[in-house]
């Protein structure tokens, strides 16, 4: 990986199988780009993420981590935005203690066609998460 | 315990995957992974040679899961489940790889880092098969009642073949009537029967069935559950304006709720500041209720130039899609104009005619009685003035290279095509996701063509795309057909990925009790201790209770902290 973590941040993107996958995957099948080394682990919803699997991400070298999250769409209810909103705000609280810096965790809401939002979310991240890495 | 064995297959796509990603790099790298006995290419993984193969290899080898990196999940994950089901492995035992949609195509532009990338997924897959067990469902009872929403074609003949099924069916109606856009089409092609006789031929029949209960005037408004017993409440207004609140409980919804027919924007070609300018609705009401003489605003007819693709088949926003049954429309009403009206003259200005199968016939018929076809371009649209009480329309006809044309016309008629319904309040109660062209989306277009990403809910007729009679029609039955297929048993098996507490580390604080949505988690004395407990056949398996748990005692089976670490692990 060596040669190619110098152009492209490497980022865990967890995403949901029913709305964000999707989204991700209709984003290949448009090949719509973007860098090949974030990487996407599903589950079933974006409010069963345990921030010890993001500070672990972290831990084993990845720049960024971004949740892909259900928002309004959760099929398992409409209070997954708030919860997943908590799981974010409690690890960017524990990335504070650790010293990592909060900003390379992202979340966003991913409809199941939110494809061009995804890449673009990707490419943006991406930017910063080489921006920082300079600095 | 023994070591575990799994076999790894890569598949080439026939190229899709191959051409970007180096697939037998892939397999080289991962053929020394710890449980990995065996590593195969293959052309196509899905192919019944490939499947009959897999089958083999795994009883040969004794394996105890199989790994497969190929396309999405959502085409092929029950394929191979499958596969290992008739190996005599659980199918739980299986994990899949997607290196095409999340590789070789999203990374077509850089063919070393698809196929790093397609390395480290199929090493993350492997890491989960480490974990992956067999596993039992629980069977649950499955309600035989399907729900039908929309009393349009699709809805009735879906509501009358579930109930030759023997399948209890309560179609649910938001209109006083039922019959939607086809009840308003009093000419048909290929048939003398109109719009109106079909439905009520229909509606006759439904009433005639004990099994069907019909609700006009009603919405759901609420559904809770899911496949096998969703509750809904259905609002019915009835008279006076009151209105009354039913409970149901089906195993099972069927969407047809329809379609919009697109009205052109303020201006668009003329549309409501021109007044020879009028949509294709309108002009088939008018000709289906005049005799003798065309007449518009008290002048007689006899130009009629149809401007085709109208709010469709636009590459800068709008609608991008073809609303296939525009074209055949059209025409078809043209020729009606031509035999029911003297003097008529049609003036066709298309953008390629798209009038497939039996169609054509009326195409033929249409060419054959001299009306004219001209075809413009998206970039050089036809444009509109007016001359006196007549409207002048000027196209440059592509197909005599460019050369302009104009035509004096009398009426000018709007294509327009089929848009989703613009209240999808039903589709956003059971979260039915929506594909680009903002109709509801089916699983796979070819494998799963009538089924939602919503486990119990099915899709018929023109909520799914533009459909014509005939194609809603069939996919009503198909639909009709999924949804019965899935509760015909009367009991189905739920899915045995849910969640689990290690008991020993839960002292009962509530959190998870709090965070779950489906009152799955209750307290409990066990062994002078309170723990929470978790009801299986209520859990859905989110994962919501897990992150909430302090002491970090709950994981959902198959996405346990172990399994979701060791990917990471794998990714890194």
């Amino acid at each position: 990986m060596g040669e190619l973590n110098k152009k492209s941040a490497k980022i865990l993107v967890f995403s949901t199988e029913k709305i964000s996958d999707p989204a991700i995957d209709m984003a290949g099948l448009l090949k719509l780009h973007y860098p090949p080394t974030v990487y996407t682990i599903s589950l079933p919803c974006s409010s069963g993420i345990k921030p010890s699997w993001i500070l672990h991400a972290f831990e084993r070298g990845f720049d960024g981590v971004f949740i892909a999250a259900d928002g309004s769409d959760c099929i398992y209810g409409e209070s997954c935005t708030e919860k997943t909103g908590h799981i974010v705000a409690n690890t960017h609280n524990q990335m504070k203690e650790k010293e990592i810096d909060p900003a390379r965790l992202r979340m966003a809401a991913m409809c199941s066609v939110c494809s061009e939002s995804f890449v673009k979310q990707m490419r943006s991240f991406n930017e910063y998460l080489l921006k920082t890495r300079e600095a | 315990m023994k070591k575990k064995k799994i076999g790894v297959y890569i598949c080439h796509c026939g190229g899709n995957i191959s051409d970007y990603v180096d697939v037998e790099k892939v397999r080289a790298a991962i053929a020394d992974e710890g449980i990995v006995l065996l590593s195969k290419t293959t052309m196509f993984a899905c192919s019944d040679s490939n499947q009959r193969d897999m089958v083999e290899d795994i009883k040969a080898n004794d394996l105890d899961g199989v790994v497969v990196a190929s396309c999405s999940p959502k085409l092929h994950l029950q394929t191979f489940q499958n596969v290992s089901m008739r190996a005599d492995l659980n199918k739980y035992t299986y994990v899949h790889a997607n290196i095409r949609e999340q590789a070789s195509w999203a990374h077509s532009d850089d063919k070393m880092g698809a196929t790093e990338k397609a390395i480290h997924l199929v090493r993350a897959a492997i890491a989960k098969s480490r974990y992956a067990e067999a596993l039992e469902s629980t069977k649950v009872k499955a309600i035989k009642k399907v729900a039908v929403i929309g009393a349009g074609i699709a809805g009735l003949k879906a509501a009358l073949s579930l109930s030759e099924k023997d399948c209890d069916v309560i179609l649910i109606e938001r209109n006083s009537v039922v019959g939607g856009h086809v009840a308003e089409f009093t000419s048909l092609s290929t048939t003398t029967e109109t719009g109106y006789q079909i439905i009520t031929r229909l509606y006759s029949e439904v009433l005639k069935r004990g099994n069907i209960s019909l609700l006009t005037n009603s919405e759901v408004i609420e559904n809770k559950g899911s496949v096998g017993n969703f509750s809904l409440k259905i609002r019915k207004i009835t008279n006076n304006d009151n209105q009354e609140i039913i409970d149901v409980n089906v195993g099972s919804v069927l969407m047809a709720t329809g379609f919009d027919s697109y009205t052109p924007g303020e201006g668009e070609y003329g549309y409501k500041s021109l007044e020879n300018v009028i949509t294709l609705v309108d002009f088939k009401k008018m000709i289906d209720s005049q005799n003798g003489k065309l007449v518009y605003n008290g002048k007689q007819i006899r130009d009629i130039v149809y401007i085709y693709c109208v709010g469709s088949r636009q590459s800068d926003g709008g609608n991008t899609y073809c609303s296939r049954n525009c074209c055949t429309s059209t025409i078809h009403a043209s020729i009606i104009a031509r035999h029911k009206f003297s003097d008529i003259n049609n003036y066709h200005f298309n953008r390629g005619i798209r009038t497939y199968g039996k169609q054509e016939i009326l195409y033929a018929e249409s060419l054959g009685s001299g009306d004219i076809y001209l075809q413009f371009n998206e970039d050089s649209i036809p444009e509109i003035s007016v001359n006196g009480d007549k409207a002048i329309v000027k196209i440059n006809d592509i197909l005599s290279a460019n050369r302009e044309v104009e035509v004096e016309a009398d009426l000018v008629v709007l294509v327009g095509g089929m848009v989703p319904r613009a209240d999808n309040s039903v589709g956003s109660l059971f979260k039915l996701p929506k594909g680009r062209d903002r109709f509801y989306n089916e699983v796979h277009m070819k494998l799963r063509p009538v089924e939602t990403a919503i486990d119990g809910i099915t899709i018929a007729g023109a909520c799914q795309g533009p459909k014509n009679i005939t194609e809603s029609v069939n996919s009503a039955l198909a639909a009709a057909t999924k949804s019965y297929s899935i509760l015909s048993k009367g009991e189905l098996e739920t899915s045995p990925l849910i969640a689990v507490i290690e008991e020993d580390k839960c002292s009962w604080c509530g959190a998870c009790q709090e965070a779950c949505p489906f009152d799955a988690i209750h307290m409990e004395e066990k062994e002078g201790r309170t723990i929470a407990q978790i009801n299986n056949t209520v859990c859905k398996g989110c994962g919501m209770c897990a992150p909430v748990c302090k002491p970090d005692a709950i994981n959902l089976i198959a996405y346990s902290s172990s399994e979701i670490m060791s990917m990471i692990d794998a990714l890194a």
